[in-house]
């Protein structure tokens, strides 16, 4: 589904990544793991087409598709979505017309009707509800005055709106309490759990897996992935720190 | 007898297109006077029209403990100005919503003189623009508070958005004070679409000239939050935009 190869990146001339090679198939959820500078947050920029992260080597598909072919819109139509580690407020803009447009844009590309006003409400006040969110919340602007909180809950609302085929969720977890992890985690699950679906999980800490259970694990050092393994793996860095398991 | 016409040396004419005002300038050379009760209130919203240059001259007395509210969008194809001189009495509130929204080589602006004559009157002038092309937007506010007026609080709050390279904004708060025992606050900023609201939008699946468009439709909409119907000003500066995004 997600197959990325020797990728190297880098970022206003200094080198991140450093030929990432990753191979998501559908139905799984990796986690990536690393220490801070690692190239985590720059795989995720990279994937979803930030502009300023050139790549200068390697590549990734996505659906058998070049993704790094692809405008940012065009990635989001093709059913990726990042989630981001710091949410992007928008002033002045209500949650529910940025996310309607942004959905409504993305049908009309897949050549899919576009949602009625009421269906959407209906569908957002849904989401809203999973994901134990007001939905009051809905009509202020774009993460404005949210918590830290309240935004990572709100990017999840996005997602469950959205439906897309395959998350990368840059640490979807820092910055939530217990209750919000556990309901972060089962929304997740609940989203993007299927046989056509495929996540990445870009956290520091083990305890978001707790609640959403990774088939893979892969530690990210230097721009380079230098251990993969199944859910154990994240156990043993929790136990042992990135220094001793990359070793 | 007439006015004389205005000059570029009058400081609140100093960015104004003269040439466009010479034609009309008849009707506009006295301004419209209008009076608010102690303590009434008065809300008004002033769309754009169809004429190339649309002038408003108003002059505004607020008695004590009277409100006004005024919703005004800018956005002439050749020359917009909406001219506002307002007089507070003891306790009286003022509030000021406007928009420039300019394309090609438009001139638009909005040039205020708030009076604080009376104790503990409250103003507050938040003005948005939004400028393309060669276009020009201007905010000129002066803010004096007379001797007696005590605990005034007044705010200004401007903000402009220039699409072009070509395109100009003024931003000119002036405050004369004196009383000693006041609150005037005023912000000026004048930038570009921020980089990583675009990415987020983008990356969500609007195409890059949607995302401008929302992002800068955010800009100037939310001055119209508090208006009771704001359907016609959010329709007009929508339209506006479109010009100006394009």
């Amino acid at each position: 589904m997600l197959e990325i190869t020797n990728l190297h990146a880098t970022v206003a001339d200094k080198p991140i990544l450093n030929g990432v090679s990753l191979n998501v198939p559908a139905g799984e959820v990796h986690a990536i793991m690393g220490p801070n500078g690692s190239g985590k947050s720059t795989l995720a920029y990279v994937l979803a087409g930030r502009p300023g992260y050139a790549v200068s080597e390697g590549g990734a598909t996505f659906d058998g598709r070049d993704l790094l072919a692809m405008e940012p819109h065009e990635r989001a139509a093709a059913g990726l979505f990042l989630g981001f580690q710091y949410p992007v407020e928008i002033p002045g803009v209500s949650m529910l017309q940025f996310v309607r447009e942004a959905l409504n844009t993305q049908r009309r590309a897949r050549g899919e009707a576009e949602l009625s006003g009421a269906e959407f409400i209906k569908l957002a006040r849904e989401q809203a509800k999973l994901l134990g969110m007001n939905a009051e919340m809905l009509k202020r602007p774009v993460n404005v005055g949210f918590s830290g909180g309240e935004k990572k809950r709100a990017e999840m609302v996005q997602m469950g709106i959205m439906q897309p085929k395959f998350a990368v969720l840059d640490e979807t977890d820092s910055g939530l309490d217990i209750d919000a992890l556990k309901s972060v985690g089962a929304g997740i699950n609940r989203i993007m759990r299927g046989p056509d679906k495929g996540v990445l999980l870009i956290t520091h800490y083990q305890r978001l897996l707790d609640y959403v259970e990774p088939d893979k694990v892969h530690v990210l050092n230097a721009g380079r992935i230098v251990r993969s393994g199944g859910p154990e793996l994240a156990k043993e860095l929790e136990r042992e720190g990135y220094v001793e398991a990359a070793a | 007898m007439t006015a004389p016409f205005p000059t570029r040396k009058q400081e609140e004419w100093r960015y104004a297109d003269l040439d466009a005002l010479r034609p009309v300038w008849q009707q506009f050379a006295e301004p419209l006077t209008l009076t608010v009760g102690p303590g009434e209130s008065f809300e008004k919203i002033w769309l754009p029209g169809d004429e190339d240059v649309l002038v408003r001259r108003v002059q505004i007395a607020l008695e004590a403990g009277a409100k006004a509210r005024i919703y005004v969008l800018n956005a002439a194809s050749e020359y917009g100005r909406t001219e506002l001189e307002v007089s507070l009495a003891e306790g009286a509130d003022f509030e000021l919503f406007g928009a420039n929204i300019g394309t090609g080589l438009s001139t638009n602006e909005i040039v205020t003189n708030v009076r604080h004559v009376g104790v503990g009157g409250r103003s507050r002038q938040t003005v948005r623009s939004v400028l393309n092309g060669k276009a020009t937007g201007s905010y000129l506010g002066k803010v004096e508070v007379a001797r007696g007026a005590q605990q005034t609080d007044a705010e200004q709050s401007v903000k402009a958005m220039l699409l072009d390279r070509g395109a100009t904004a003024n931003c000119k708060p002036e405050l004369e004070i004196f009383a000693d025992d006041v609150k005037c606050a005023h912000g000026a900023s004048v930038g570009e679409l921020d980089a990583m609201q675009l990415f987020y939008a983008e990356s969500r699946g609007l195409d890059p000239a949607s995302a401008r468009a929302l992002l800068l439709e955010g800009f100037v909409m939310g001055l119209w939050d508090s208006a009771k119907d704001a359907d016609a000003i959010g329709e007009a500066a929508r339209e506006a935009l479109r010009r100006v995004v394009g």
